[in-house]
C-alpha cells in the first residue's frame, strides 16, 4: 500500500541547532498515526514542515505520490492537508459559522454575490450545522454564537469539524486534548475516531500516552530530530514507548516497514 | 502521564448532563449576552436616554426637528472621520493621522483648483488619491514593516500636517472665491429641508458611508476578515486570511474616507483652511470608544460609532442650550469614555 503522505531525508537547521536530521515519515491511508517524542525532539518541526508552516532545508515530501512543496499553511490547505493547531486558530469574537468558513467564505450567486459580494450566510450556516452534527456535536445549539462562549472541548470540536469539513486528504491534530478535562478529552477522542471512520487519515501529536495508545494505529517515535522507530501499540506498552523516546531503551531491531 | 488511564473507567457510569447554568441566568447575564452579540446596543440606549433627558429639560427648543438635524450637521465631519477610525480600530490599530489627511486633502482639492487651475473634479480626485496614498503608506508600514500603528500614524500625522502648512503657505481660500469659481467643492454644504428638518449633503454622505460600511463589515468576506485580523491576527493568518492585504486595504480605505471628509469639510466651513479640523483625530477616537468599539480590536460595530458621535453631538448642543459652560461637555464626555471602556471590559467577560 502506498502511503498518502510521506517524507524522505528532511533536514532543518536553526543556526547550530538541528531540528530535523534526515528524518523520514510515512502516513498510510485511513490510519491514525501518533507522533510522540520528548520535548525538543523535533516533533513540531516535522509537523510544521508537513503542514507548510516551515520549509525544510533539504529533503522531499510527497502527497499521494506527487512531490509537493508548501510555501505556507494556506497552500497545504489548498492541497487538502488541514492542521488543527494547539491554539486552534479561531477568532473568539466571531461566530462558529464565521470561523468554520474563515478564508473560504461562500458568496451568494447572482447580483448580490458578484457585485455586492454578499456572503451566503444561510448556506454557510447550513453546512456548518451539518458538519457539526456529522461529528455528533449537536450539543451546540446556536451556530451563530461566538466561539468564546463555548467550552474548551466544544471549541476543539469546532476546530476538528472545520478540519474534517475541508481536509480532504490529511488532518493534522496538534495536542488536541492538552487543555481539556477528562470528559471533554473523551469527546474529542471519539471525534477523532469518527473522522477516521470517514476514511481520512490523521496525524496526532500528543504527550498523553493513554490517549495515543487508545486511538493510534501506529506510533511514530521521534528522537533527536529523526524517526527512531514506528511501533504498533498492540505490541508494546506505554512504558516501552516512553523508554524509546527518552533513549532509555534501544528501539526494536527491525522497524516496521512503512 | 498515565493518570487518566485509571481514571477513565470511572467515566463508565458518568452523568450525561452537562453542568447546567440554568439557575444562573439572571437578568444581568442575559443583558451581558445581548450586549455581547449586539455591541451597538449600549450607545443606542445612552443616545435615546440623553435625547429624552435633554428633551425633558429643554422642551421644544431641543425636541424640534431643526435642533435634532442641527446635531447631525455638527457631527457629520467627525462621524465620517470616525467611520475611517472605526475600520482601523477594529483591526486593533489606531489612526492618529485621520485629521491631518482630511485637512491636507481639502487643501490639495482647493489649491489644485485655484493655484494650478485644474478642473475642480480633477482636483477632488487628486485629493482623494492623496488620502488613499497616505493610507497606503500607513498600512504598508504597519503590515509589512511591522511597526506599531500608533507610532506610524503619529509620524504620518506630523508629516501630513507639516506638508499641509508648507504647501498651502498657511493661506486660506475664501468662501466667496470657491462659491463663484468652483461651487462643486462646497457641494456637501448645500442643504435641503423636509418639514423643519434641515439636511446637508454632508449629513447624507455621513449616514451613507456608515450604512455602506456596516453592510460591508457584516456581509462580506473582507468585512469578516477585518474582524478576524483585529481579534487575533495570528489565528486569522493560520485560518487562511491574508492579514497583510487586509491591513493595507483597511488603512487605504481609511485614508480615502478621510480625504472624502476633507471635501465635506470644505462644504461645512465654506472655505479651504489649513488650520481647520485639528481636533478631528481625538474626536473621532472619542466617537469610536463611546460607540462601543473595542480599542483592542475585533469587537464593536460602525453603527455604534454613529451613535457615539451623536451622543457627543447631543451633549454639546443640549448643554449649550441649557446655558452651561462648554467645559461641562468635555467633563461629561470624559466620564462617558471611561464608562464605555468599562462596559466593554465587562461584556468581554461573557461566558457560556
Amino acid at each position: 500500500m502506498e502511503p498518502v503522505l510521506y517524507a524522505r531525508n528532511l533536514n532543518k537547521r536553526y543556526g547550530r541547532v538541528t531540528a530535523l536530521d534526515n528524518c523520514d515519515f510515512d502516513l498510510m491511508p485511513g490510519e491514525i498515526l501518533a507522533v510522540i517524542g520528548d520535548n525538543g525532539a523535533g516533533k513540531s518541526s516535522l509537523i510544521k514542515a508537513l503542514s507548510g508552516a516551515i520549509q525544510p532545508d533539504s529533503g522531499d515530501i510527497y502527497l499521494e505520490g506527487q512531490k509537493i512543496h508548501f510555501a505556507s499553511p494556506i497552500e497545504a490547505r489548498h492541497a487538502g492537508v488541514e492542521t488543527v493547531y494547539q491554539t486552534l486558530a479561531m477568532s473568539p469574537a466571531l461566530s462558529i459559522a464565521d470561523n468554520m468558513f474563515m478564508g473560504r467564505e461562500i458568496r451568494k450567486t447572482g447580483f448580490m454575490g458578484k457585485v455586492l459580494r454578499q456572503l451566503d450566510r444561510p448556506a454557510m450556516e447550513r453546512i456548518a450545522r451539518q458538519k457539526l452534527s456529522d461529528l455528533g456535536l449537536m450539543t451546540i445549539q446556536n451556530i451563530n454564537q461566538a466561539v468564546e462562549t463555548l467550552s474548551g472541548g466544544q471549541r476543539q470540536g469546532v476546530a476538528v469539524a472545520r478540519a474534517a469539513a475541508f481536509g480532504s486528504k490529511v488532518i493534522i491534530l496538534d495536542e488536541p486534548t492538552a487543555a481539556l478535562g477528562v470528559k471533554e478529552s473523551r469527546r474529542v477522542l471519539d471525534l477523532i475516531q469518527d473522522v477516521r471512520a470517514r476514511g481520512i487519515p490523521i496525524i496526532l501529536i500528543s504527550h498523553n500516552m493513554p490517549h495515543v495508545f487508545e486511538v493510534a494505529d501506529r506510533i511514530h517515535v521521534h528522537r533527536l530530530g529523526r524517526r527512531l522507530c514506528v511501533i504498533d501499540p498492540k505490541d508494546f506498552t506505554m512504558s516501552d514507548a516512553v523508554a524509546f523516546m527518552t533513549g532509555a531503551k534501544a528501539p526494536p531491531a527491525p522497524p516496521i516497514a512503512a | 502521564m498515565t493518570n487518566s488511564s485509571e481514571a477513565e473507567p470511572g467515566l463508565a457510569g458518568r452523568a450525561e448532563t452537562v453542568a447546567s447554568f440554568a439557575h444562573e441566568v439572571t437578568l444581568l447575564s442575559r443583558l451581558q449576552h445581548a450586549l455581547h452579540s449586539n455591541p451597538a446596543l449600549v450607545p443606542l440606549i445612552v443616545l435615546v436616554i440623553s435625547i429624552l433627558v435633554f428633551g425633558a429639560l429643554l422642551g421644544g427648543k431641543f425636541f424640534s426637528s431643526f435642533a435634532l438635524t442641527l446635531i447631525l450637521q455638527q457631527v457629520a465631519i467627525v462621524g465620517i472621520v470616525g467611520a475611517a477610525q472605526s475600520l482601523v480600530i477594529l483591526t486593533a490599530g489606531i489612526d492618529l493621522s485621520v485629521g491631518a489627511i482630511m485637512v491636507l486633502s481639502s487643501v490639495v482639492m482647493g489649491q489644485f483648483t485655484f493655484r494650478l487651475g485644474l478642473p475642480p473634479f480633477v482636483a477632488i480626485a487628486c485629493g482623494l488619491a492623496l488620502g488613499t496614498f497616505i493610507g497606503f503608506v500607513n498600512g504598508w508600514l504597519v503590515a509589512r514593516v511591522k511597526l506599531p500603528p500608533f507610532i506610524v500614524t503619529l509620524g504620518t500625522w506630523q508629516i501630513a500636517l507639516a506638508a499641509n502648512f508648507l504647501y498651502s503657505g498657511n493661506e486660506t481660500i475664501r468662501a466667496q472665491e470657491i462659491e463663484t469659481q468652483a461651487p462643486i467643492l462646497q457641494l456637501f454644504g448645500q442643504s435641503f429641508s423636509v418639514g423643519g428638518a434641515v439636511f446637508t449633503y454632508g449629513v447624507i454622505a455621513f449616514i451613507g458611508i456608515v450604512l455602506i460600511l456596516a453592510y460591508v463589515l457584516r456581509h462580506t468576506a473582507w468585512g469578516r476578515h477585518v474582524y478576524a485580523v483585529g481579534d487575533d491576527a495570528e489565528a486569522a493568518q493560520l485560518a487562511g486570511v491574508n492579514t497583510r492585504k487586509v491591513l493595507i486595504s483597511v488603512y487605504m480605505l481609511s485614508g480615502l474616507i478621510c480625504a472624502f471628509a476633507g471635501w465635506v469639510l470644505i462644504g461645512r466651513i465654506g472655505s479651504v483652511s489649513p488650520t481647520s479640523g485639528q481636533t478631528a483625530n481625538i474626536e473621532s477616537i472619542t466617537a469610536v470608544v463611546i460607540g462601543g468599539i473595542s480599542l483592542f480590536g475585533g469587537r464593536g460595530s460602525v453603527l455604534g460609532m454613529l451613535f457615539g458621535a451623536l451622543i457627543v453631538g447631543v451633549f454639546s448642543l443640549g448643554l449649550r442650550l441649557l446655558g452651561a459652560d462648554a467645559q461641562w461637555t468635555y467633563l461629561l464626555i470624559g466620564v462617558l469614555i471611561i464608562a464605555a471602556v468599562a462596559v466593554d471590559q465587562w461584556i468581554r467577560k461573557v461566558s457560556a
